[in-house]
């Protein structure tokens, strides 16, 4: 595909502003920019064909079976886009006045109680953009909340070694070390281990429930009662929420804070990357610490208010990814109380039915009831025919489908990670089965062409090495 | 109630009986009945497509939209044009996952190379990433990639967006590290303070390019000061004024931010946004979150990828540059649209016409008894004049006439209105407003 810069004619451009109706005014000199600025000189007509390409080279949510573990590539419904694109909501300044913004206001404050039953938490700031950026959000609340007790010694967050990335790097983030502990022989939090692992340094445990192998952490009132009995609090990573919403509250189960990824249980679009939405939920004694500004209400009038002495600040400018936040809401307004349990139910059912379909040739790296993901390890597979994870995941590629997360969780070895999500249907999955059971045949009879998969794809495998070893990071106009 | 299950009641039963399971809660006879949760949540119950649009509508419509908007302050209100909401609105780029597997992605990844390269071309930097939250957080993030063991202290200019510097002070105060705010004195950077202030502790100066007020600073003596010091330079800069105005590279800048919002982004209220973030080459391993490279694939075909991987968190984890998963990608791919768009003389044109309307208004405005300019400095789209009149007064006769005036400013400037003026603002409008500001004055 050619670059829009290779697309560009000098002299061409699209048509769009009026001549200026005032006077011109200029810069002075030393003001003045001297370097060129090469942008592409396009009309229009060449932008919507370039983008045309692009987007036949991008595989969306509806291009095929999408079960990448940990991310939750359910449906995007398209009433919640036309929601997002109202002029009422898409054309308002962030800065005008409350008594001009009562929707907006009124729409936090609703996806806030809403969320709010669904987590078993008290109050929630929107304010963080994405998952991450939560994780950061909660645990800058965990370091305030023992600083505020004069708490010092707190230094050490313990997150299990199933945890995604983020959880580690938001710890360094927010000043923490971090302390890994090893999950035991079912997959599960070592209770042994985190028992060790507490002491008075503890300021929390961050944990993923159901985990990222898809399992859910039974003991989780015993986990519970170790951190909080060590003076630490409990952090829920939202990433999995979708298989127990409405099933269980992670505020029920000891939880003290969570971050929610709207972008992938609340049906958001994950946009190539985002935007995403990761609002964090507190329990009432965490309340005073929370970001600003927080939306408040008095007499029926909402407003914006920053005046809380113990809040840790801002954690970006104005109220968080606002659009994101409508799109969730118009879904949980949809489905409701009983469509809630239903997708979760359904995630989990398909899950394990997926399951069930490949027990027999991949190997499950934790056999026994998954929630809405399971991992495969293909490490058998590889020692038996050379055939690796990666290699069956660029066999889909040729299949038309989207390989599950590959490599995560790190404890599992050729790791796969499937997650079919709620919104795939009983025959998608049916035929998915099929694709991978006869990968798996052809890894035994055939093993070179899964090295040379995928071959139908608008590009094959690359060069990854030299693309970091000698990175071109931009476009080369010389 | 609504539903996006793809399976009838009778197929699931089929998957069930295949699980040999009874019901739907075998599902959950791992998890101890005493967490789950008894009697369902209460939350009311689910609604038709008709319904909720209704009710979302009904939201929206407690909403005012200003049609005219002189109000910046860190959202601007431009143009958008109509290709741009289209290609924004593709659904593959709307529904697509980052871009982990290249060879079924080239699209996205092609596109995010396209805004990397535009993004160093405005900012004259040699190194973009693929986007980050907002203009705040991409503050955060650039004074976090100048801090290391021998130095650790921040400064930033209190002329900062007061956001972003909240923000900031957030991440600082997270990290332990120590945060100087740099006072402002006449609008703009107070120079003397930072020349005797930095010190061999001292890793980043930050600033903002026009800062909170407008005002053009004169950022190459900050940063000159800042780099005999031997602290790192960031420039937080509008990238529409960086289509005419000498760039983060030109004032020495080692990093270059912002909020790419202006880029054909609509003002949504606050979000999604987008934060950019370039650098000059020696710190692009530096660089927090998503890097698209090209390269080739096994056939010699060019090819674009995920790179520069080994600073990311689900490689590093506690060791990673920063902890950013999820960033803002569909706004960067806008944004790029929006640049081609425009391109370089439509960019530009966009920037002169901000400019000019800024200045024919604030000779007029200012013109009025009261309405003095509050600072004798070059301005780019926004001034700060003093009011007369009571400004919430002011600001509901405004809004009776669809007009949302300029932002009513807090602090040492209260009483004050940081005004905005863009290409969307003609000259009778801008007419209008002054008269009715005169209107205000002889009642």
């Amino acid at each position: 595909m050619k670059l829009i810069f290779e697309r560009s004619t000098p002299g061409l451009s699209c048509e769009i502003l009026p001549p200026c109706d005032v006077e011109a005014y200029e810069l002075k000199a030393e003001q003045q920019r001297g370097q060129e600025l090469r942008l592409p000189e396009v009309t229009e007509g060449e932008i919507s064909r370039h983008y045309t390409e692009l987007e036949s080279q991008t595989f969306g949510v509806n291009s095929g079976y999408y079960p990448l573990g940990s991310c939750t590539m359910k449906y995007n419904p398209k009433i919640n886009e036309e929601i997002a694109g109202l002029p009422g909501f898409a054309d308002i300044h962030p800065l005008q006045p409350a008594h001009t913004v009562q929707g907006c206001l009124e729409a936090l404050r609703l996806a806030e109680k809403l969320l709010c039953e669904i987590t078993g938490m008290d109050y929630m700031t929107f304010q963080p953009a994405a998952g991450a950026h939560g994780e950061f959000t909660g645990l800058v609340l965990i370091k305030k909340y023992h600083e505020s007790r004069g708490d010092k010694k707190r230094t050490k967050i313990i997150v299990p070694d199933t945890a995604h990335g983020t959880n580690p790097a938001s710890a360094t983030m927010a000043g923490f070390t971090t302390v890994s502990i090893s999950s035991g022989q079912d997959g599960l939090v070592d209770l042994e281990a985190l028992k060790a692992a507490v002491g008075e340094d503890t300021a929390g445990l961050m944990l993923t429930n159901p985990n990222t192998l898809g399992l859910f952490e039974k003991n989780i009132v015993e986990i519970a009662e170790i951190v909080h009995q060590a003076g630490g609090l409990l952090y829920y990573d939202g990433a999995n929420l979708n298989p127990v919403m409405g099933i269980v509250r992670p505020g029920d189960t000891g939880f003290d804070i969570v971050h929610l990824n709207l972008h992938k249980t609340f049906s958001t679009p994950h946009g190539g990357g985002g935007p995403g939405s990761g609002p964090v939920g507190c329990k009432a004694f965490l309340a005073k610490f929370l970001p600003v500004p927080r939306v408040e209400e008095k007499d029926g009038e909402f407003y914006f208010s920053g005046d809380y002495e113990n809040t840790i600040g801002s954690m970006k400018a104005f109220y968080g990814n606002f659009l994101v936040v409508l799109k969730a809401l118009a879904y949980i307004l949809t489905l409701g109380r009983e469509g809630i349990p239903e997708a979760a139910k359904s995630a989990v059912l398909n899950a394990n039915y997926m399951m069930k379909k490949l027990e027999d040739l991949y190997q499950v790296a934790y056999p026994g009831r998954c929630m809405h993901e399971f991992v495969l390890t293909a490490e058998p597979l590889k020692k038996k025919t050379g055939v690796s994870a990666l290699d069956i995941a660029k066999g889909l590629l040729d299949n038309g489908m989207h390989p599950p997360t590959v490599y995560f969780p790190l404890i599992v070895h050729e790791a796969l990670m499937v997650e079919p999500t709620d919104t795939e249907s009983k025959q998608s999955i049916d035929e998915a089965v099929k694709v991978y059971r006869e990968l798996y045949e052809k890894a035994c009879t055939d093993p070179e062409a899964l090295h040379q998969a995928p071959v139908k794809t608008a590009v094959r495998r690359l060069d990854e090495v030299t693309a970091a070893r000698n990175p071109i990071l931009r476009y080369n106009f010389d | 109630m609504g539903s996006y299950i793809p399976n009838s009641k009778a197929e699931q039963q089929k998957m069930l009986d295949f699980l040999g399971l009874a019901s739907f809660d075998d599902l959950y006879n791992e998890i101890p009945d005493k967490v789950k949760l008894k009697g369902g949540l209460n939350i009311p119950a689910g609604k038709s497509e008709l319904e909720v649009r209704r009710q979302m509508e009904a939201l929206a419509g407690k909403n005012k939209v200003f049609r005219t908007i002189f109000r910046g302050a860190g959202a601007y209100r431009h143009y958008i044009p109509a290709i741009v909401k289209a290609v924004a609105s593709k659904e593959r780029f709307v529904t697509a996952y980052t871009p982990y597997q290249p060879e079924i992605s080239q699209g996205v990844l092609q596109s995010i190379f396209e805004f990397q390269t535009m993004i160093c071309e405005l900012t004259g930097m040699d190194t973009a990433n693929a986007s980050v939250y907002d203009g705040a957080t991409a503050c955060a993030e650039a004074i976090t990639m100048c801090v290391d063991r021998k130095r650790d202290e921040v400064f930033v200019s209190a002329t900062l967006h007061p956001d972003y510097l909240r923000t900031v002070k957030t991440y600082c105060y997270a990290a332990g590290r120590k945060l100087v705010v740099v006072p402002e004195k006449d609008g703009v950077t107070d120079l003397a303070f930072l020349k005797e202030n930095l010190n061999e502790k001292s890793a980043v100066f930050l600033m903002q390019q026009p800062n909170f007020y407008g005002i053009i600073e004169d950022a190459e003596a900050c940063f000159k000061v800042a780099r005999e010091a031997g602290a790192k330079s960031v420039m937080c800069i509008n990238p529409i004024f960086a289509a005419i105005g000498k760039t983060p590279r030109e004032c020495g800048a080692d990093i270059a931010v912002g909020e790419g919002q202006p880029l054909g982004i609509s003002l949504s209220f606050g979000g999604p946004y987008l934060g950019f973030m370039a650098c000059v080459q020696e710190l692009t391993r530096r660089l927090p979150g998503r890097i698209v490279g090209q390269t080739k694939d096994i056939e010699g075909k060019r090819a674009f990828v995920l790179t520069l991987q080994a600073r990311e968190q689900h490689i590093r984890r506690e060791k990673a540059s920063s902890n950013i998963c999820s960033n803002q990608a569909l706004c960067a791919l806008t944004a790029a649209c929006y640049m081609s768009t425009m391109g370089p003389t439509g960019l530009k044109e966009v920037a002169n016409q901000c400019l000019a309307k800024a200045h024919y208004a604030a000779k007029h405005i200012s013109s009025l008894p009261g309405y003095e300019l509050v600072f004798d400095a070059e301005f780019f789209h926004e001034f700060v004049t003093r009011c007369p009149v009571d400004v919430n007064k002011l600001m509901a006769k405004l809004e009776e006439e669809g007009i949302l005036g300029g932002y009513p400013l807090e602090g040492p400037y209260e009483g004050c209105i940081l005004w905005c003026f863009t290409e969307m603002n003609t000259k009778e409008e801008i007419d209008r407003l002054v008269a009715i500001l005169k209107e205000g004055i002889q009642e």
